[in-house]
């Protein structure tokens, strides 16, 4: 069975790019890598993929009044419930498209039947080589819709290339928050990953997304990343995760030259900053439970 | 005025900016937490709450099997798959609905009405000079654009208004900025931090926003960021240094312009520039 990763924080900025990336090189050749952080992918900076195939996202339909046959009556505007049509003057109308959300309702009732519905091209999705193996990653065109859908085709496709190749693990790159690209991303899947920082806003973060996790009966485990800014606070966030029914696989230590390996494209297990070593440790826990986890099964 | 304060990639200091900013205005204001997936503002603020939290909801469709002959006309109208026919039974998805309304208006027999269904709260808390307004968005809901409506429901037509937007560049941070008289970009000198940048740029510049950047945790990482905002003829606001301190009083819940004194001059500046540049 495919068992697929997901690492999450809740709040932005806490290092699951870092530590994702530095789970793929040392998966190498055993994973196939997601970047489900559509709306702001990073994870190609770090992994440089070779583009094999890429695909449009065309997602949705977007309502485009055509000014010949508009007579102005304003009916659209007052139908649609998210503002996204504009009278201009008096004499006609015109749909703000990074407002509409492609619902139909204006185009069903237009009585001059003057609004046309094209497909949206919302992004794209690519299907890629890494020196760590294939790597599944999307651009979510900007102030587009639908993030969630396009992740889900982006775990999806992992999940394709996974069973074509034989491979057993997916590691994938999650997105911030608790809301649509977040649920798109951990539903269904075997486990997540939560890193936070030993911060009040981190701890009340990840209290938010080990609740999400556990709405949609997915294990949890927590890293403490740059913990020692705050130790008192990282106890405090181990302790409320074990008390939400995480496990606590590790911390890892504030380093400046995890930045650096970024700049020379470098994983960090791939330098030799001093948190190499935590980041080892983490992902060796994780798979000491995978793999209990995987013989209980059998 | 209202200004919005973002970032595409989360984590560079949004809050940070957003708190600081608010604390050294000088007079009253309105802070409204947007990020209503994880709001953290309150972090910052130890005040009174005033009242109870208002309870938002949205309305998703119902279907009444009395009167329902299972055509199928709302589950073909619904661009959202939000309504399912099964059997000649309607199956609706409230998770999946955008509350447009359509299939209430394309049902025959009228059999569609709309009832709330709650999606989160929007709460105040007053401490001094600062109303913090912020959303919290119920743990598995979806959809969190109607929230961050909700609260910019308490914009005022008069007086200064900040925003801390979510991060990344989708629905609900384009719900936040829009209507906005200007847009503070944070990011920070790294990889991630000009990618992510670049992103907001260009969500910025298609909603045809005035914005400038405020570089923090300056001294990290290296130049590229400055450079881009050079040849993309981008203002820069302000640097705030990699400094641990910042960092630490961060992690406790502390403003720096309050523990640390000494970065009260610079949030003032960036202040006065906003407010001169919006």
């Amino acid at each position: 069975m495919i068992q697929e990763l997901v690492i999450v924080s809740g709040k932005g900025g806490t290092g699951k790019t870092s530590i994702a990336a530095s789970f793929a090189v040392l998966a190498a050749g055993h994973a196939v890598v997601a970047d489900c952080d559509v709306d702001a992918a990073d994870l190609h900076l770090i992994l440089v993929p070779k583009i094999i195939e890429s695909v449009d996202f065309k997602c949705g339909h977007e309502a485009l009044i055509q000014r010949e046959k508009c007579t102005g009556c304003g009916l659209c505007a007052e139908l649609c419930r998210f503002d996204a049509v504009k009278r201009v003057f008096s004499t006609r109308c015109r749909v703000d498209p990074s407002a509409c959300e492609g619902c139909g309702v204006c185009v069903r009732f237009c009585p001059a039947g003057a609004i046309a519905f094209p497909e949206r091209l919302c992004g794209e999705w690519m299907v890629s080589e890494t020196r760590c193996g294939p790597m599944i990653h999307a651009c979510l065109g900007v102030a587009a819709e639908n993030s969630g859908k396009l992740v889900s085709i982006v775990r999806h496709e992992a999940r394709r290339i996974a069973d074509e190749k034989g491979l057993s693990l997916i590691i994938t790159d999650g997105p911030p928050g608790i809301g649509c690209p977040v649920i798109a991303s951990i539903s269904g899947a075997s486990q997540v990953l939560a890193v936070t920082e030993p911060t009040l806003s981190g701890m009340h973060d990840l209290e938010r997304v080990l609740k999400l996790a556990h709405f949609f009966v997915i294990p949890a485990c927590v890293c403490v990343n740059k913990w020692d800014i705050n130790p008192r606070m990282t106890e405090r966030i181990e302790k409320m995760a074990v008390e939400s029914g995480a496990r606590i696989v590790g911390r890892v230590r504030y380093d400046h030259e995890v930045t650096m390996a970024h700049i020379h494209e470098k994983t960090v297990v791939e330098t030799d900053a001093p948190s190499a070593e935590d980041i080892r440790k983490v992902w060796e826990k994780i798979r000491v439970n995978d793999d209990v986890m995987k013989r209980q099964n059998v | 005025m209202i200004i919005a304060v973002a970032s595409g990639k989360g984590g560079t200091g949004k809050t940070t900016v957003a708190a600081n900013l608010a604390r050294v205005c000088g007079a009253d204001i309105r802070l409204l937490d947007c990020d209503v997936e994880e709001p953290n503002a309150h972090v910052f603020f130890k005040g009174e709450p005033c009242g109870e939290p208002e309870i938002v909801t949205i309305f998703v469709p119902e279907v009444n099997a009395a009167v329902c002959d299972g055509c199928g006309e709302c589950s073909r109208f619904c661009m959202y798959k939000a309504l399912v026919v099964l059997n000649k039974r309607v199956l609706v998805f409230p998770e999946m609905c955008h509350r447009c309304g359509g299939c209430m208006r394309v049902c025959p027999k009228g059999a569609i009405s709309e009832v709330p269904s709650r999606i989160g709260v929007v709460e105040t808390l007053k401490t001094g000079l600062i109303t913090l307004i912020q959303g919290r968005l119920d743990v598995g809901v979806a959809m969190a654009p109607p929230l961050v409506r909700a609260v910019k429901a308490h914009i005022l037509k008069e007086g200064d208004v900040i925003m801390d937007a979510p991060p990344g560049t989708s629905c609900p941070v384009i719900a936040t900025l829009r209507e906005s008289d200007y847009v503070v970009l944070v990011t920070e000198p790294t990889p991630f931090g000009l990618n992510d940048l670049k992103l907001a740029v260009s969500m910025v510049r298609e909603l045809r926003l005035p914005f400038g950047v405020v570089i923090n945790r300056a001294g990290s990482g290296d130049d590229r960021v400055t450079a881009y905002c050079g040849e993309e003829w981008i203002s820069v606001l302000a640097q705030i240094p990699d400094d641990r301190r910042v960092a630490e009083a961060y992690s406790c819940g502390e403003l720096a312009v309050d523990v640390l004194p000494d970065y009260q001059p610079l949030f003032k500046s960036l202040w006065l520039k906003i407010r001169g540049l919006a």
